[in-house]
């Protein structure tokens, strides 16, 4: 379940108590890096499409206001409606409104993490109106009343015998009896169940993967082929969609899909990638009616212009989690927000603010895998260090933190000194782990000791090595 | 107001007020010329490179496919595909005059309906706009003549792609879309059948869109 923002260190403690999840964790992680790893390796061509991705990006961030009032522009000529939301009530509120005036009763969703961002779910649910999650693991999550706890693979943290347990509970009307011998039969139950929601749905909710200017397009991208079901039978489709997701042209498009599911699954192509402009058209036999985009701001449009500007390139694909430590250890729930890992420590803090959420750019070792692996070079560890600095700036990181770092600096600022403390400390901490070659307990560091040894220093500190080397290579 | 709120936002943030009329006659042009990006070069062969790779990149992603010389082997084609996986002999095509022209009279044994897929709806046969040798992918656009239900909704997917439509990447075959028609309501691009690996991280094929995929290549006309 989605946890507390404030409480990240409790909830990453309980992580890593988890078994189950753990279990997930351990399954999930070598196979993503895996299979992206080979994806790329087949396309000599990945490391320029990443460079024009980014570059596309910052060109369509820098004209932003431009691109959106052209893509704006475009929805309308095709017969479509935008709804402009600056917050996530506004799109809430639109999005009722649109089921209110069209009389929509269900509604069939694929997957759409700024829908999550927004909680539409309980909103609609509050209002009468029913929502189904149609992807696979945004179902069972469903069934089961959780979030995400990964943006491309929202389940990943249940084990089959999870999955098992949760059909058993919801679908009753199936025999009590039936066995489950494989995955496929889980997957058979579902698609059976969902088949009718398909068909009988009044509306159907998307998110969008892009949003091309020149055309006034949503391209959703999927597997399951349910997003396609959604946008596709029922008679309104609604597209709810965030403003930096729009792009200039198809061909810029088709250079974001060739690192886009190379970097998330592994896959060279996602299996379906649906390019939607407007409603059904004259001679047009299926598609929906009404074809509406619920366009959410809920604070990026701050974004542009300061030094977390970069975060606005973001395409969702997960490969910063999927390639994080400490992702890898705790999964996404233990980080309180709907966006995990790596991006969501970057993106939270502007959507809920550093105060509440000061803890996610701190949960990160600064190994820099995130920015390596990231299909639009976003430099995610320096915008975490940024964020740092703000939550430094204005006194929220904790005394003991500030004042340990007023220390240091002090002594940093004077190397002699500092050589001598380091010496000093080096020596006494030898001399006091000398038998075991560890210290089970440190002065000052009592909370870092208590669940893992230090190893004791060997040998002398790190400057007096250097300068006994750089002697040696002198003479 | 939102509107205005969001771009006065966006402008703030950029230190600019709305764009100067040349900046906005310079990106419209690049919309007007929409430049390509990066092409990978492993689609850049004569015709029946493209089909070996297309072909070979289809079945990489779980689709079958089959090399036809005339329209007049499909029926029979379609019947075997049908027999062999123990499928029923029905069928609906979708109303298009390529599909039209197949000669199913000769096959009694197939029941044809030409129109949108029903709920239940076992195998369809579509036709593909362009196949992109890149990556195994078929580009479906949608119209009176090809809906797009009959793409996602029945068990088994048969498409019709003619071989002169293999293009070398998706560019290429958007340039055939844009010469050819204005962008219609929607563009599927597929590869291969529908499938998840929610469960698990374990792929299993048959989520919510078409079990199988067969893609029938007519190699003999254009």
């Amino acid at each position: 379940m989605l946890q507390s923002l404030a409480a990240f260190k409790e909830n990453a403690t309980s992580a890593i108590g988890n078994a189950g999840l753990q279990r997930a964790l351990a399954r999930a992680k070598p196979h993503f890096a895996k299979k992206r790893q080979a994806a790329i390796d087949l396309l000599p061509e990945f490391e320029a499409l990443r460079e024009a991705a980014k570059n596309i990006k910052d060109h369509t961030i820098a004209h932003l206001d431009f691109y959106l009032e052209t893509y704006a522009a475009a929805v309308e000529a095709s017969g479509g409606t935008v709804h402009w939301c600056s917050t996530a009530q506004d799109a809430r509120e639109a999005v009722l409104k649109i089921c209110r005036d069209a009389g929509v009763r269900t509604v069939t969703k694929g997957k759409s993490m700024v829908t999550e961002e927004i909680a539409l779910n309980p909103y609609l649910e509050a209002n009468g109106i029913t929502p189904v999650e149609t992807d696979l693991g945004e179902y069972i999550l469903q069934l089961r009343g959780e979030t995400p706890s990964h943006i491309i693979a929202p389940a990943f943290h249940l084990n089959r015998e999870d999955w098992e347990e949760s059909f058993r509970k919801s679908h009753t009307d199936l025999p009590a009896d039936r066995i489950f011998r494989e995955r496929r039969d889980l997957l058979t139950e579902a698609r059976g169940k969902l088949r009718e929601k398909f068909l009988t749905a009044d509306a159907g909710i998307t998110g969008a993967n892009f949003l091309i200017a020149e055309s006034g397009t949503s391209v959703i991208v999927t597997n399951e082929g349910n997003g396609d079901l959604t946008q596709t039978l029922p008679r309104v489709h609604i597209v709810v969609t965030s403003i930096e997701k729009v792009v200039p042209t198809i061909e810029d498009t088709l250079s974001f899909l060739r690192v886009l599911a190379r970097s998330a699954t592994g896959q060279e192509m996602s299996v379906y990638t649906t390019f939607s402009t407007g409603p059904r058209r004259a001679a047009d036999t299926d598609g929906p009616q009404e074809y509406h985009v619920v366009l959410l701001d809920n604070g990026r449009s701050a974004m542009a212009g300061t030094e977390f500007q970069d975060m606005l390139r973001c395409i969702r694909c997960a490969a910063c989690m999927n390639h994080c430590p400490v992702y890898g250890a705790i999964g996404g729930h233990a980080y309180g927000s709907i966006y995990p890992g790596p991006m969501g420590a970057v993106l939270t803090p502007m959507l809920s603010g550093i105060d509440a959420a000061g803890n996610l750019p701190n949960a990160s070792t600064f190994c820099g895998k995130c920015e390596s692996v990231c299909p639009v070079k976003i430099p995610l560890p320096n915008l975490m260090r940024h964020w740092r600095e703000r939550e430094f700036e204005r006194h929220l990181s904790p005394p003991a933190q500030r004042y340990g770092l007023a220390i240091w600096a002090w002594f940093a600022k004077r190397p002699a000194l500092y050589r001598a403390a380091t010496r000093a400390a080096a020596l006494g901490l030898g001399f006091m782990g000398r038998k075991q070659g560890r210290l089970a307990w440190l002065p000052f560091a009592g909370a870092w000791t208590k669940t893992r040894d230090f190893p004791a220093p060997e040998g002398a500190t790190f400057f007096a090595q250097y300068a006994a080397r750089q002697k040696a290579r002198n003479q | 107001m939102s509107r205005t709120a969001i771009i006065t936002a966006i402008q703030r943030g950029l230190k600019r007020g709305p764009l100067p009329t040349d900046q906005q006659a310079m990106l419209t042009s690049r919309l007007k010329t929409h430049p390509r990006g990066p092409i990978p070069a492993r689609g850049q062969l004569d015709l029946p490179g493209r089909i070996a790779l297309f072909t070979k990149q289809a079945e990489r992603e779980f689709a079958t496919v089959a090399h036809l010389a005339t329209l007049a082997e499909i029926p029979t084609a379609i019947a075997a595909y049908l027999a062999r996986l123990n499928l029923p002999p029905t069928l609906t095509i979708s109303p298009h005059p390529a599909l039209r022209a197949i000669p199913f009279a000769a096959t009694p044994a197939l029941q044809i309906r030409s129109g949108t897929a029903l709920p239940a709806e076992s195998t369809c046969l579509t036709l593909a706009f362009a196949g992109i040798a890149e990556t195994g992918t078929l580009l479906l656009p949608s119209g009176p003549q090809t809906p797009t239900t009959n793409n996602i909704l029945p068990d088994n997917s048969l498409v019709l792609l003619p071989a002169a439509r293999l293009t070398a990447s998706y560019e290429d075959a958007f340039d055939l879309l844009r010469a050819e028609q204005a962008l219609p309501r929607n563009v599927m691009l597929i590869t291969g059948p529908s499938r998840s690996a929610d469960i698990e991280q374990t792929l299993e094929l048959g989520a919510h869109g078409p079990r199988r995929l067969h893609i029938l290549i007519l190699d003999g006309q254009g």
